[in-house]
């Protein structure tokens, strides 16, 4: 099977070399059969790749250990969940999803615009075949990257899952991320088609806007979904720790929101093309950029960059796309010119304008503050920026951007009148004052409001969310009036005709929800970190928990991990007149290092946290624990040498014996606790997000009802004129 | 072993590689895959529809702005005025391509 594998990652190659070619053949001669021909070759090359995966998993599912990625990254006991989703934890796993995932997706495009688009779509395909040419060459020819290399002796057992990685929202992100990564290599291969044709008017962006918005999309849940697992698993109660592997996903999604507002502007006035172009190339940068960062080793310290083979060739390419994309859009400059003018600084244009320089001044900060210590480090002493310096550059940028996403929505495009803006904002700003106003009368009760950024979030959010309600309450009046309908269904007729529109406002207010979460739980949060015996109680954030007892299992992780060893503690916690309990807990996994020893490896391999929370809508208490086994060294090492040659089963008995030990009699644990206000409000507001985006995504039925009408207008002309 | 295996992936890679030659060679066998093929009025065509579509969106939405007070009048007025010309000039050029000539006013 691997054999088959790996012959459809070369027949791959040779296929996506020959859709460039003869793209381009097609684009210079003018020979349709040609651009034909590499369009099919496409379909080839997803089918090829889908061929590869389907292998590459199927060797996954049955723990085929003469698989060198299933020895390193499965094993015979991995969940069958994570054994399924283990493929894209290791690199050359991952190279195969981007490949396939651009496969599938550029069939699709190229299927959708196969009527459309003569001069642009032969070079737009070889744009994607050469992409596609870069991910299969590493496939094939780099050693650590190749998905279907063996091992002359297959492993007896492998090395199993990185118990970190196994948490359902981890086994998820990767394919998010890529999605979103592959799905803006659409848009800007159509940019790069367009200025090659010199047809830069908005046509490219009609065909490739919902490609754009769907990468955007899943680019934006995959980086949430990272922020989820950092709080639900990694031990620590936060979100987000502006670490490189983080800013690299963030990155290309700031900039691809600021392309998915700046391409409105386009189509509807002509303007801001250089601007979208530059965005475009920009972001799909950003997303080669991403996946560079996390595969070349070079977040380890930039002199591993060089020991890793990935690194140059990545580099080498982001330098092709760079040099190649400047230099075709400085040829292509006046061919870019705008159309129309800004009639006014008061319009949604000149907003949206406005909101593309914040997000792109974020995404700049964060670029700077990712690569300054690897540039650091390679000239002299490494120096870092620090989540300190992240936030205090982000958190202003980040409450304008909120801000503005409230003024926007209440302006005209081409020129709103200051009345028109006065009428329109006095409600949002009644609003926005009664909230700082309760806010700054609770200071006293709640300790205290925190800083004038957090306060300052808070009145955007507010405002924000009042103009979206006031948007929704006026757009159904309006409709009313013109169409006689009652409340509910204006409401209904207005959202469903206006998809584009409103599905963006619901984008807009869960942005709001999310930054609302972000800001309470950043500036309020209550940390405790203590370290208790069974029978302590610990104040925290209003709550009492008490530590009643240990809990020791073995191979009983309720999570699905598969983790051997489990040991945690049963907490009862009470406020007020609510009672309930939390069970925090740490699993062992055993060590693959041979030099320990046979009851040591069960409790000197990784370990990770399984905290538990209560969840709410105003708070939440999140509670992880550190059990603490030094007190049992002695033991584990007397086991090592006692059992050291004993069968399975005795050294399974010592080792139970060990965990009941813990059990019986547990010395202090490490406990840290946290309340973190409205944290909830960041995943409600990525889900509202989602809601919101596949709203404006989906095409209304009177559109849809007119392009089948005149695709059969069209060959019903074609094949009269045949007769 | 090794040889083995090399056998394989050549037999396997000679598989695939025919299939796809049938795949991507036929639109040059059969003479430009014309059932597949644009014809150049369709793809302007298509064109012209998307750009009329956006351009119905531009007036609904232009409409709508100024239902809900965000224009006053005579702003709605000059913008309705260009976008339903703009408009018109597209529909015009999908008549010509349809071979129909407008009437004369």
């Amino acid at each position: 099977m691997a054999a088959t594998g790996t012959a459809s990652l070369y027949v791959a190659l040779l296929t996506a070399l020959y859709a460039v070619g003869a793209a381009v053949y097609g684009g210079v001669t003018g020979k349709r059969a040609f651009v034909v021909s590499a369009r099919r070759a496409f379909y080839c090359l997803a089918a090829l790749l889908t061929l590869a995966m389907v292998v590459l998993e199927a060797a996954y599912l049955r723990t085929d250990l003469s698989f060198a990625l299933v020895a390193q990254n499965s094993s015979t006991d991995t969940p069958t969940f994570y054994k399924a989703t283990a493929m894209w934890s290791s690199q050359a796993g991952s190279l195969l999803l981007w490949a396939f995932l651009l496969g599938v997706l550029s069939s699709a495009v190229l299927f959708l615009t196969r009527r459309k688009h003569r001069e642009i779509v032969p070079w737009a395909t070889a744009v994607l075949g050469v992409v596609a040419v870069f991910f299969l060459g590493l496939m094939v020819f780099i050693g650590e990257a190749k998905p279907f290399a063996t091992l002359a002796t297959p492993a007896v057992e492998g090395a199993g899952l990185n118990p970190l990685l196994r948490h359902p929202a981890m086994m998820f992100h990767p394919p998010m991320l890529y999605l979103g990564y592959v799905g803006f290599t659409i848009p800007f291969a159509f940019a790069v088609g367009a200025l090659v044709a010199r047809s830069t008017g908005a046509d490219w962006i009609r065909s490739t806007r919902r490609f754009a918005l769907v990468a955007w999309t899943f680019l934006g849940f995959g980086v949430l979904l990272g922020a989820l697992w950092s709080y639900a698993e990694l031990g620590w109660g936060g979100y987000w720790a502006w670490d490189p592997v983080e800013n690299a996903a963030l990155m290309p999604w700031l900039t691809g929101t600021a392309f998915i507002h700046s391409i409105m502007v386009q189509e509807k006035r002509g303007m801001l093309r250089r601007w979208n172009v530059v965005l475009i190339i920009t972001t799909f940068v950003l997303a080669i950029t991403g996946t560079f960062l996390v595969r070349s080793g070079i977040l380890d310290s930039i002199h591993a960059f060089g020991e890793s083979t990935l690194g140059r060739p990545f580099l080498g390419f982001i330098g092709l796309v760079v040099v190649g994309s400047a230099a075709l859009v400085v040829s292509r400059w006046d061919d870019l010119r705008s159309e129309a003018r800004l009639d006014s600084l008061l319009s949604r244009e000149a907003f949206f304008l406005l909101n593309n320089l914040v997000l792109v001044g974020i995404a700049a900060v964060v670029f700077w503050g990712t690569f300054f210590p690897l540039i650091s480090d390679a000239i002299g002493p490494e120096r870092s920026f620090g989540p300190p310096a992240f936030n205090a550059v982000t958190t202003p940028l980040a409450i304008v951007l909120v801000l503005l996403a409230g003024i926007g929505p209440v302006l005209a495009w081409r020129r709103a009148t200051l009345a028109a803006l006065g009428r329109a904002l006095r409600f949002p700003l009644a609003v926005t004052a009664v909230t700082v106003a309760a806010l700054l009368a609770l200071a006293p009760v709640t300790d205290n409001l925190g800083g004038m950024a957090a306060l300052a979030m808070f009145a955007f959010v507010a405002f924000t969310l009042a103009v979206i309600a006031q948007e929704f309450w006026r757009g159904a009046r309006a409709r009313r009036v013109m169409a006689k309908e009652s409340w509910p269904v204006a409401l209904a007729n207005l959202v469903g005709r206006n998809r584009r529109r409103y599905g963006g406002y619901i984008v807009h207010a869960g942005i709001a929800f999310l930054f609302l979460g972000v800001a309470a739980s950043s500036a309020f949060v209550e940390q405790s970190d203590v370290r208790i015996s069974p029978g302590d109680t610990v104040e925290v954030g209003g709550y009492s928990v008490t530590y009643e007892q240990p809990t020791a299992e073995l191979g009983g992780d309720g999570a699905g991990t598969g983790a051997p060893i489990t040991l945690g503690a049963l907490l009862t916690v009470k406020k007020g007149d609510e009672t309930f309990t939390l069970r925090p807990l740490r699993n062992y996994f055993p060590s693959n290092d041979p030099s320990t020893g046979p009851i040591s490896r069960y409790f000197e391999g990784e370990a990770t946290s399984e905290v538990d929370l209560n969840w709410g809508l105003r708070q939440d208490l999140w509670t992880a624990v550190r059990p603490d086994l030094a007190a049992f060294e002695d033991f584990i090492a007397e086991g090592d040498r006692r059992f050291a040659d004993s069968s399975g089963p005795i050294q399974a008995a010592a080792i139970r014996g060990i965990v009941d030990e813990y059990g019986a009699d547990p010395p202090p644990a490490a406990f840290r606790m946290l309340v973190s206000p409205l944290v909830s409000w960041i995943w409600i507001g990525g889900a509202v997000v989602v809601f919101g985006a596949l709203l404006a995504l989906w095409p209304s039925p009177e559109a849809r009802r007119r392009r089948v009408t005149s695709l059969y207008a069209a060959r019903l002309g074609r094949e009269l004129s045949r007769a | 072993m090794a040889g083995a295996v090399s056998v394989e992936i050549v037999v396997a890679g000679l598989v695939l590689v025919v299939l796809v030659a049938l795949v991507v060679a036929r639109p040059l066998i059969a003479g430009g895959g014309e059932d597949e093929e644009p014809a150049p009025a369709d793809d302007r065509r298509a064109a012209l529809e998307a750009a009329k579509e956006a351009k119905y969106r531009e007036i609904r939405d232009a409409e709508l702005d100024f239902r809900m007070g965000k224009m006053s009048e005579g702003d709605y007025r000059t913008t309705d005025r260009e976008l339903r010309a703009q408009a018109i000039t597209i529909l015009k050029r999908i008549d010509e391509l349809d071979g129909e000539k407008p009437e004369p006013r």
